[in-house]
């Protein structure tokens, strides 16, 4: 049985779907079998970061209603052969999703898969919710910045209470995933420490991914930082977050992206 | 067409149910009272969204217009009137809620706790009410949840989010940061305190008298804190 990870956070924008798709892509490399679903139905985005909006079929709609067959809505990933996509539906919205439905795919994925990551849709409404229904963990993406965290509060609070492990008295492991950290505002007290937002959620730490140009530079071509940059800071992050995601004890460091010489002398200044 | 199925003999079963309604005692004049009403609501949105009101109208004692007047005006808040208290009526007509007659002040053995929270086994029916007891929270109380306990203290060991309220009959006491809302002796207390070991609140309330953030002492933010009533004025002080 493979475990079932849901990437959620109640705001929206702080990068559950590029978080998903660098996860995914970087736990596929160490060769796991993963699939990653796009919960968000009616605002698929999942697929153009993963680069496979050419080769949708069938998505998880025609699945949940018996249309299509989960092996022939299956997208493998042209890098990592290990690497799955059961897209959403553009043309669709949430109520389509059922939670029979959904729960007799993610049975079926878990099975046959190591890792299932749901990437949820924002917000804490019926897609939210049965994107999160069926996890057994569940890591929530935050920026450090004050919307973010409480929205990723109240996130926690409904991961407590309304998925079925909750509801079976069991206690859903959660990690925090702070993206978009940049060490330089936080020291200048521009945003949140990652002390304060621990603090403040008391939920443990996943990874700290950093504010890097990379990010959004793979995610217009189609390709999870962790594949198409390895060498940047965010993507090693995104790789070390995977690690401790499988079990793995792997120390906390600060990436930071190797300056160059003109950076060093004139860069400080420029945020 | 008609088949015959077998039918099923099945005794109906009335099961009792019980709630605790807030009840709102307007006063005259009427006006003052809903702007005092409005305030509250201001500093609150959302306070008695999906909450059980009745309305006491011993002490306005209006007539069957003016009654249904001020269920529209409440209607208007987004107040929902279930019923109503009024002695010496049975009935206001139809459009209007029921008079409900034998209310006793909150004396129901129940427990409003967050979902995923275990809430205590209900007391033998049969044994006396205990006078007080006390609610203990082991987990954080996140963002959007609501605690409310109508007997005694509430005990948070954990931290209180932003967006979250507790309201107790007794005292509230938080062993970590409070930044959500805490509302002491909501059913009548002026003996009831809020404590805790790190003021970040929204809004602390003791027996209906209530401060924001805003009109706190600053000298109390992040540092232990108590909130308790004196002459009517509810205090914000630092503990240490």
């Amino acid at each position: 049985m493979g475990k079932v990870v849901v990437v959620t956070s109640g705001k929206g924008g702080v990068g559950k779907t590029t978080s998903t798709a660098a996860l995914g892509a970087a736990l596929a490399q160490t060769g796991k079998r993963v699939v990653l679903i796009d919960f968000d139905v009616g605002l698929r985005n999942l697929d153009l970061v993963l680069g496979a909006e050419r080769r949708v079929v069938f998505d998880l709609i025609n699945v949940t209603q018996g249309v299509a067959k989960l092996s022939q809505a299956l997208i493998r990933d042209k890098r990592v052969d290990t690497l799955f996509l059961l897209p959403a539906s553009q043309t669709r919205d949430k109520d389509a999703l059922t939670e029979e439905g959904v729960e007799s795919v993610i049975a079926s994925l878990a099975d046959k898969f190591d890792y299932v990551l749901c990437d949820s849709p924002a917000g804490i409404e019926r897609g939210a919710q049965l994107a999160m229904r069926y996890a057994d963990e569940a890591v929530i993406v935050t920026n450090p910045e004050v919307s973010s965290v409480r929205d990723s509060d109240r996130i926690i609070g409904l991961l407590d209470s309304r998925t079925l492990k909750a509801e079976r008295g069991e206690s859903m492991p959660k990690h925090i995933l702070l993206t978009r950290y940049d060490s330089a505002r936080a020291a200048r007290g521009e945003m949140l420490s990652i002390e304060d937002v621990l603090e403040i959620l008391s939920t443990p730490l996943l990874g700290i991914i950093p504010e890097s140009e990379g990010v959004l530079r793979s995610s217009n071509v189609g390709s999870p930082v962790t594949l198409n940059e390895p060498t940047n800071s965010a993507a090693k992050a995104y790789v070390d977050a995977a690690r401790r995601l499988m079990g793995e004890d792997v120390p906390m460091v600060l990436p930071v992206d190797r300056r160059g010489l003109f950076d060093r002398l004139f860069g400080r200044r420029a945020a | 067409m008609v088949s015959a199925a077998p039918i099923q003999k099945k005794a109906i079963r009335f099961h009792a149910r019980s709630f605790v309604a807030f009840a709102l005692a307007p006063e005259a004049p009427l006006s003052n009272w809903l702007q005092g009403l409005d305030r509250w609501i201001e500093n609150s949105p959302g306070f008695f969204l999906g909450r059980p009101v009745v309305l006491d109208l011993n002490v306005l004692k209006p007539s069957a217009g003016e009654v249904a007047g001020l269920v529209d005006e409440l209607a208007q808040r987004g107040i929902r009137v279930y019923a109503m208290e009024l002695a010496g009526v049975d009935d206001l007509g139809p459009g209007l809620p029921p008079v409900l007659k034998g209310a006793r002040p909150s004396t129901l053995d129940e427990t409003v706790t967050p979902p995923g929270q275990k809430s205590a086994p209900p007391a033998p029916a049969e044994q006396p009410q205990p006078e007080a007891r006390t609610l203990i929270l082991e987990t954080p109380v996140r963002s959007g949840q609501s605690v409310f306990h109508p007997h005694g203290d509430v005990i948070v060991l954990g931290s209180v989010g932003s967006g979250s309220e507790i309201i107790a009959a007794g005292s509230i006491h938080i062993y970590g940061t409070l930044r959500g809302r805490a509302i002491a002796g909501a059913m009548g207390n002026s003996g009831a305190r809020i404590f805790c070991q790190k003021n970040e609140a929204e809004l602390l309330a003791v027996d209906g008298w209530y401060r924001t953030a805003d009109d706190m002492e600053a000298s109390t933010r992040g540092r232990p804190t108590q909130a308790y009533l004196e002459n009517d004025v509810i205090w914000v002080a630092a503990l240490d």
